[in-house]
């Protein structure tokens, strides 16, 4: 029962404009962390919407937990599905980075003792503790997005969904957000789905699902999707730059065991190949 | 864009009127604002001006700070004195100025009405002068609670408001922003004819009217997300407590009205 389901989904945005989402299908486990690629426009962000009712389906269904999204059960969903947007700014509501954790408590009405303890924990949480008092300007977009992860956490959802959270980032911020979100995954047991453009943030989750054109493309685990480089190519996604190296080295002979996912594996493949000369 | 920009005039600080509770703060004020017009004695306005004056002492703001608040006023000051100066012709010539009859009643009157501009806006510019604008809102949202059950939006307007003072420090980087980007393709914002230069604001307001927009889109999609449904069953953080040295407030102005009344002739 604990996972969000799509069952034949398919949305468009008006009547008369072409199908966003074509016959979706897919379930996302509770505990999972599973990252969705694919080029921009082919449907992305609409299946983050529709995962908490900010968009509805025209056919199919969705259901979250058992229970199906439709306009009376969203203020319950939004409770369990979490989401942090691309625009560090444009999802900061409070005037504060403590106002803005209590907001989303606020709106589901929290009883203030319990959001007094809640914004410590989960400011804790994404290591933004000494910044209670600050105002949105006075922080980075990598600090703003772990207040939105802040901000999200303390609501307790099950899921939560990073549409492309770290894309307006410095390779920094980026890598701030990404040890967050790990750490976060952790110590919580919940279920992350993250948006990216970012191949080494794919490599981290324990599922992709490729998305082409409304339809889902591929599935499977990063390393099965990334050793299928011709077929990412053919709808013009890259894979990691270790992938790439692994198949120029296969190339050049030197044929690997496993599609390597970072450069530690890379580094151990090779020497291992060495050893089996 | 500097660490310490703040929206308004407040000037940050923990004096008792500091900490006063914004709505007694509110409320002290309004009633200030309609005694002031019932002093009709030196004794009365001496007792007004004593606890404007006090009031503003205790708040520690430095006098260059309140000085500022009274600036745009000065001239409205001075020029009701003048005008009564020279327009009032009732009691004793006093002296004659350059061949005008200066009136006894002419002075009186004129420094009446100015000290009581000036005690209107030393009293209210206290307020923005120490007390943050969010605290205004909250407080705000808290007085006119009572018009929701007349369906005045009251706490969406409070929402507003707040969305405003956080979204103008944004707004204004973004501003700095454009403007750089446009003056380094040599659009002149500072000099020129009155034409000229709206002509060359007119590219730094269209980029940033479209962004407000899709900011105001995005932020809404995200509240959304973020379960709000507008105020019913909403519970607050900031929350305003009415303490001991509000309660003193309100007995010193209660001893003022009483004092102002036994005064009056
Ligand atoms: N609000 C909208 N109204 C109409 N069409 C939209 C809207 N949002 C997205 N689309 C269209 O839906 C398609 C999928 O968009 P989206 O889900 O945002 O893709 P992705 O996130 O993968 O880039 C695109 O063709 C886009 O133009
Ligand atoms: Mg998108």
């Amino acid at each position: 029962m604990s996972h969000i389901e799509f069952r034949n989904v398919s949305f468009r945005y008006q009547e008369d404009s072409p199908w966003v989402l074509k016959n979706v299908s897919f379930t996302i486990g509770s505990d999972e962390w599973v990252a969705i690629i694919g080029h921009n426009g082919s449907g992305k962000s609409t299946i983050a919407k529709l995962m908490n009712g900010l968009l509805f389906p025209q056919e199919g269904e969705i259901l979250v937990d058992g229970e199906t999204v439709k306009p009376d059960t969203i203020w319950n969903i939004r409770k369990r599905v979490g989401m942090v947007f691309q625009n560090p700014d444009n999802q900061f509501v409070g005037t504060t980075v403590k106002d803005d954790v209590a907001f989303g408590m606020e709106n589901h009405g929290v009883p203030r003792e319990v959001m007094i303890e809640r914004i410590q924990t989960s400011l804790e949480a994404v290591k933004m503790q000494d910044y209670e008092k600050h105002e949105p300007h006075r922080l980075s977009g990598g600090q703003k997005q772990r207040v939105a992860i802040a901000s999200v956490l303390a609501v307790s959802p099950q899921y939560i969904i990073l549409d492309e959270a770290t894309a307006m980032l410095d390779p920094k911020g980026r890598k701030q957000i990404m040890r967050t979100i790990r750490d976060v995954q952790e110590e919580q047991n919940l279920a992350l789905i993250t948006i990216t453009h970012d191949l080494q943030e794919v490599t981290e989750a324990n599922r992709v699902l490729v998305m082409n054109e409304g339809e889902v493309w591929m599935e499977g685990g990063p390393r099965d999707i990334f050793s299928k480089k011709d077929q990412l190519k053919e709808i013009g996604l890259d894979t990691p730059f270790v992938s790439q190296l692994a198949e120029q080295l296969g190339h050049a002979g030197i044929k690997l065991s496993r599609e390597p996912l970072h450069h530690e594996e890379l580094l151990e493949e090779l020497w291992t190949f060495r050893s089996n000369m | 864009m500097n660490s310490s920009m703040v929206i308004g005039q407040y000037v940050p600080g923990d004096s008792v009127v500091h900490r006063i509770d914004p709505r007694a703060k509110i409320a002290v004020i309004f009633f200030f604002v309609i005694i002031v017009f019932f002093a009709n004695s030196v004794m009365s306005y001496g007792l007004l001006t004593l606890f404007a004056v006090a009031s503003a002492a205790s708040s520690k703001v430095p006098l260059p700070f309140i000085m500022k608040g009274l600036k745009p006023v000065w001239f409205l000051i001075i020029f009701t004195f003048l005008l009564h100066l020279f327009v009032t012709r009732q009691g004793e010539v006093l002296f004659s100025l350059f061949g005008w009859d200066i009136y006894e009643e002419g002075v009186i009157q004129g420094a009446v009405l100015s000290l009581r501009f000036f005690l209107l806006i030393l009293v209210t510019s206290l307020l923005t002068l120490t007390t943050t604008p969010i605290e205004i809102t909250d407080a705000i949202e808290e007085l006119l609670g009572p018009l929701k059950k007349v369906r005045f939006p009251v706490h969406e307007l409070a929402l507003m408001m707040s969305i405003s003072l956080r979204f103008i420090p944004t707004l204004m980087q973004e501003t700095e922003k454009i403007s750089k980007a446009q003056a380094s393709r040599g659009v002149d914002f500072r000099t020129g004819s009155f034409k000229d230069r709206i002509q060359a604001i007119v590219p730094l307001l269209v980029p940033l009217f479209v962004s407000a927009f899709k900011r105001a889109e995005e932020l809404a999609m995200a509240m959304e997300a973020r379960g709000y449904q507008g105020g019913e069953g909403r519970t607050k953080l900031r929350e305003l407590k009415l303490g001991k040295r509000d309660f003193i407030l309100f007995a010193v102005f209660l001893l003022l009205v009483v004092g102002l009344f036994v005064t009056r002739n």
